[in-house]
């Protein structure tokens, strides 16, 4: 079993989750190579080839220059699988290798198994098991589902060049969004989520969180809805935050959002749905409507 | 100017799911379907770009699977698209991705689209590779996870997002494909009059037999529940007993309460 790893740099920086792929790669049992467009001063601790092409030459992500790259060491190695991190790089590049080598591709794996690999489905809340009917196959990996690998080994690189010529040009980064609310910082973060209802439901979430001493924290829809401001979003795309107390109000448990709150030291999800995945991070799951529960504990608090 | 966009209907996420008989797939019994919510970011988007290119643009929507996805093509209308081509496949569940994206290819091969709009990933299925499958094969222009789109002159402008809120900005020629993610815009609601309006435009239907010509690359082996991590605890039951039990455990828990 011979397997490629796509690793990441974003402005000259090399992604950590890199180390994701080589602990995937452990676990598969396979023997690896890399392939980076990076740069030699910040090269992973790896034992084996990595590929590299000079980032200050080929620029930012261009998917069609990258994809170029990965068929030219395709074309060297002859891997049987093709690893990615399922990160924007990774579902955005993935997809055009698997078609450029008319092969399956996997997509968020969680786990492996004797039977093919697991991921997700359903909003997180079932698995398939998933086996591929082509020779070669192309993967992409859940951040946090494998365990990171330790940093070491020394690569032996070897060079690549090329062109292309790109109907796509990239024109720049725009930064995160200021956040004038520090979640970091709390104790006890009551979270609204979708479960919530209507955008004049949040003061209940509120009123929680203040008769605990917190701060009010959101998922992602509901500050796409323009309920609560951007700056209490938690989860990959918001903050990460792992206070003493987190409660989470309608949340489902969407892999984006447990990112970002999993580390805290006692979890207690609200949710209706006994199912709901959040369940399997919660210290307690209260099976229950938010709307008569919330308010009913914020009162007996007070 | 012509513009696609793919809509997938998916089951409420809300529901409880439970393996078909093969064991590959839920059993779609009692089950309450809705248009995946990336592709009403699409199609929104889509049906803006329509309204900004007025009469020089006709706005195609596209959906396979069997007779219960009209409905979800019916919403997409009365938010504005022109015209639908339904294919029908009442064993779409069994198909992967490069099927899927196959038909979709299949279809729009013929018809030349300038622009597709797609959902950055399905909520039941989740393998985010249709868009991009469909892209490579018609040899389209491609970006994915749009957080912001503007189109002039040929060019599409493209907000990608990527980790911890930072945003990636590109320019695409045409023709070109993007996938749409979660707050691209704020999805309208379909109004009465539209709602009237949308059922006199045209749902063509296509067997789905005359568009596949491609064998699944990826086989579905099982269908289940994530195994229990186990150590939590679940409460049930009338809420002010709950409300008691709760502030019992975090008392004894955490440092939060005393
Ligand atoms: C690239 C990417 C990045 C993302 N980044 C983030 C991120 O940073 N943060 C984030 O949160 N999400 C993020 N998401 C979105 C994520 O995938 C989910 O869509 C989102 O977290 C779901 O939010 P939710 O749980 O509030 O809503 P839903 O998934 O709709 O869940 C609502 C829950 O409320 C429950 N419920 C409904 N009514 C009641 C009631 N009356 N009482 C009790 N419970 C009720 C339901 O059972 C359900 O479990 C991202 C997605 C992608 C693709
Ligand atoms: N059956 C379908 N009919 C039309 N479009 C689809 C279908 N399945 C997937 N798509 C499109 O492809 C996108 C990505 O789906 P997926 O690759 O399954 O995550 C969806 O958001 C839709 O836009």
């Amino acid at each position: 079993m011979k397997s490629l790893l796509i690793g990441e740099y974003r402005e000259g920086r090399l992604l950590d989750t890199t180390y994701e792929l080589i602990g995937f790669a452990g676990q598969l049992g396979a023997e690896s190579a890399m392939l980076l467009v990076g740069s030699d001063s910040q090269l992973p601790a790896f034992n084996g080839t990595i590929y590299l092409a000079d980032a200050g030459v080929c620029g930012e992500y261009n998917p069609d220059l990258h994809k170029q790259l990965i068929l030219e060491v395709v074309g060297k190695l002859n891997p049987d699988c093709i690893v990615f991190m399922h990160t924007s790089y990774g579902w955005d590049l993935a997809p055009r290798v698997a078609a450029a080598l008319k092969c399956a591709q996997i997509s968020e794996i969680v786990a492996i198994t004797d039977n093919g690999f697991e991921v997700g489905c359903c909003n997180a809340k079932m698995r398939r098991t998933v086996r591929s009917a082509t020779g070669r196959t192309v993967l992409t990996i859940q951040a946090g589902a494998f365990p990171v690998a330790g940093r070491e080994g020394t690569p032996c690189v070897e060079q690549l060049t090329t062109a292309v010529t790109s109907t796509l040009e990239f024109v720049g980064y725009e930064p995160a969004e200021a956040k004038d609310v520090d979640l970091a910082k709390a104790d006890v973060i009551v979270t609204a989520g979708r479960g919530v209802g209507k955008k004049e439901n949040v003061p209940v979430i509120q009123a929680l969180a203040k008769a605990l001493g917190g701060e009010l924290g959101a998922s992602r829809p509901v500050v796409d809805a323009g309920w609560v401001d951007h700056s209490h979003q938690v989860g990959t795309t918001g903050q990460t935050v792992s206070p003493k107390l987190y409660i989470a109000c309608g949340v489902s448990g969407a892999i984006q959002h447990l990112a970002g709150m999993k580390k805290s030291d006692f979890i207690v999800a609200i949710n209706k749905d006994k199912d709901a995945p959040i369940g399997e991070v919660a210290d307690l799951l209260v099976v229950a409507d938010v709307m008569q529960f919330v308010p009913a504990l914020t009162a007996k608090l007070q | 100017m012509k513009l696609l966009v793919c809509i997938k209907q998916v089951p409420d996420m809300e529901s409880r799911f439970k393996p078909n008989g093969s064991g590959t797939w839920f059993d779609e019994a009692d089950l309450a379907w809705r248009m995946n919510e990336y592709d009403e970011y699409a199609v929104e988007e889509a049906v803006r770009l329509r309204e900004q290119l007025g009469e020089s643009a006709e706005l195609t929507v596209l959906s396979i699977g069997p007779d219960r996805v009209v409905e979800a093509i019916k919403k997409a209308l009365a938010m504005g698209a022109d015209r639908a081509v339904h294919i029908q496949d009442p064993a779409v569940a069994d198909k992967d991705p490069w099927q899927i994206a196959s038909i979709i290819v299949a279809h729009a091969r013929e018809q030349q689209y300038d622009l597709i709009f797609t959902g950055m990933q399905s909520q039941d299925r989740g393998s985010a590779q249709v868009g991009v499958l469909v892209a490579e094969q018609l040899g389209l222009s491609c970006a994915t996870t749009l957080v912001g789109f503007s189109y002039e002159n040929g060019i599409v402008t493209a907000k990608r997002e990527l980790e911890g809120g930072i945003k990636g900005v590109a320019r695409l020629r045409l023709p070109a494909l993007v996938t749409c993610q979660l707050g691209l815009n704020v999805p309208r609601y379909p109004t009465l009059p539209n709602i009237m309006k949308a059922k006199k435009k045209e749902i063509a239907a296509l067997p789905v037999d005359g568009l596949l010509a491609e064998p699944a690359v990826a086989v579905t082996t099982s269908f289940h529940p994530p195994a229990k991590k186990g150590g939590g605890v679940v409460l049930e039951g009338e809420v002010g007993v709950l409300v008691d039990k709760v502030i019992g455990i975090l008392k004894e828990k955490t440092a939060i309460l005393r």
